[in-house]
């Protein structure tokens, strides 16, 4: 056996790569995280200072106060109601949006680069930022709200939906073409199709993001459930407070199970 | 009819793709275009209803040129003119019928087919295509639930109601078994004598073009080399263009057994 093994010649093997690169990244990962703590002054010290307080914070919210569910009703409503307006309006918004900024619908370079950069620009600010912005704009109240939570939806629908739209099988358009549609049929017969259960997907995950990020618009204003946390914590009524996060935590998930059963059976 | 006149078609990087091609195609001919891989079969095919663009030369479809036709006079062209591809093409998560219908959009306004409602008669065009190609049955089936055979005959399904006068196909059994193959070039061939539709096909076998088409055309390095009969374009014909016999693989009866 081991004679035969000798005759056959061993061809050239493939020397392993070296791991020293894998080696690096762990420790550049660790020296930033270690240099985050100290620049933020973030010890376990002081977390284990501040457990006393908050069991204490615990304590006063329970029991929670069940008759102030009268009071928040109409705001959780209304936080719902934001989402859902908001996602709408960034999804319709999203569609063209998404179209130019595909290279393989778009085509043209100097369509989908000035597209995107604007979609890029829109995604860096903060949904709460934006929320200040247009409280500044409309003054207090849900429409503020709703306008910050449509751009952000549209930010990222659009993003998720022309990473999508890249992905379609080119096949349909080009029969499309050859069979003399029009630019428009060659998207509503060959892209629409493909994209319609990814970008149904997408709106639903951005609702469920909205629905959480309503909830925290009304800090700076701009309507919804936030305001009470705001009210409640400033009185420093916790056992309201603990209603409001019970009813928000039971609203989130109800939302996100409906809607991610929803998705599964989308794609 | 067809004509090409001195279509040359030179990419960016300098190759040729197709150089000095004077072609004339009569009405009701079937024509296959046989050549080794990348002889330019391809881009001459796509060069005729203008999904690759020519950089020298003239081709004209019925007299009227489609290289210098823009917008609406150009997607009137392509209209008279139906494509089946290696790979079929179809949007595979819509119906059958879907698929069919789509063909006909190049007949109604925009904002019609946006709504999606095609007029009675062009749905009874999709129902008497589906039953030329005896697929009606999977009418309502969706497209990716059809194996390879059935859905390039729906493809051919959606050329029919396109009510194209020409149809161009792209290697239409590439993907195909020999007896799906047999079945799709069947059904081309039968389309071409009972309704007289101006077929040109690519194909990979010499023999498989040999029992179908009326007129071969050969390519290589994408000039014209070969054009005639099927009855001159023999093994030996072929072996001496090629400068090498015929290979089995290029022998549809001999890569079966």
């Amino acid at each position: 056996m081991k004679a035969q093994s000798e005759l056959r010649q061993q061809p050239l093997r493939p020397k392993a790569p070296v791991k020293i690169k894998h080696y690096f990244t762990v420790a550049i990962v660790l020296l930033l995280l270690w240099g985050s703590a100290v620049q933020t002054e973030a010890t376990f010290g002081e977390l284990i200072q501040g457990l006393p307080n908050m069991l204490d914070l615990l304590k006063e919210m329970f029991p929670p106060k069940w008759s102030y569910l009268d009071n928040i009703w109409a705001a959780m409503l209304e936080t719902i109601r934001m989402a859902l307006l908001g996602t709408t309006l960034g999804a319709i918004l999203a569609i063209p949006v998404a179209l130019l900024s595909a290279a393989n619908i778009a085509k043209r370079k100097w369509i989908y680069y000035p597209v995107r950069f604007l979609l890029n620009l829109v995604r860096t600010v903060p949904d709460l930022l934006l929320a200040a912005l247009f409280v500044a704009i409309f003054g207090l109240g849900a429409l503020p709200g709703i306008f910050a939570l449509a751009i952000f939806s549209l930010g990222l629908i659009a993003k998720l939906s022309y990473e999508a739209l890249e992905t379609i099988d080119p096949g349909p358009l080009e029969a499309m073409t050859a069979a003399g549609a029009h630019p428009i049929q060659i998207i509503n017969y060959g892209v629409v199709p493909q994209i319609r259960p990814h970008f149904i997907s997408f709106v639903l995950y951005t609702f469920e993001i909205n629905v959480r990020a309503a909830a925290v618009l009304g800090l700076v204003g701009a309507g919804g459930i936030g305001h009470y946390y705001e009210v409640t914590l400033g009185f420093l009524e916790y056992d309201k407070t603990c209603i409001i996060i019970i009813v928000t935590l039971a609203v989130v998930l109800l939302i996100d199970y409906i809607s991610s059963k929803l998705r599964e059976k989308l794609i | 009819m067809i004509e090409l006149r001195n279509v040359t078609k030179t990419y960016p990087n300098g190759t040729k793709g197709l150089s000095q091609i004077n072609l004339t195609i009569e009405k009701g001919e079937f024509i296959a275009i046989v050549g080794l891989s990348g002889a330019g079969k391809s881009t001459l095919l796509r060069s005729i209803n203008r999904l690759h663009d020519i950089t020298e030369g003239e081709i004209l479809i019925d007299g009227k040129s489609i290289t210098k036709a823009k917008g609406k006079e150009l997607r009137m062209i392509r209209r008279n003119i139906g494509m089946i591809f290696q790979s079929f093409n179809l949007v595979k998560r819509t119906t059958v019928l879907r698929n069919v219908l789509a063909g006909r959009v190049g007949y109604h306004s925009v904002p019609r087919t946006l709504l999606g409602m095609f007029p009675k008669e062009d749905m009874e065009l999709a129902f008497q295509a589906l039953d030329r190609v005896n697929i009606v049955q999977k009418a309502y089936s969706r497209a990716d639930e059809l194996s390879g055979g059935q859905q390039q005959r729906v493809a051919i399904a959606r050329v029919l109601a396109q009510e194209a006068k020409v149809i161009l196909a792209d290697e239409p059994v590439a993907s195909l078994d020999p007896l799906t193959t047999k079945q799709v070039m069947d059904d081309l061939k039968r389309i071409n004598t009972e309704l007289e539709i101006t077929t040109i096909v690519n194909l990979h076998f010499i023999d498989l073009a040999r029992q179908y088409a009326t007129r071969i055309i050969g390519l290589q390095a994408g000039e014209v080399v070969f054009d005639g009969p099927v009855s001159e374009a023999t093994d030996e014909r072929f072996a001496e263009i090629y400068g090498r016999p015929i290979q089995q693989d290029e022998l549809l009866e001999e890569a079966a057994v």
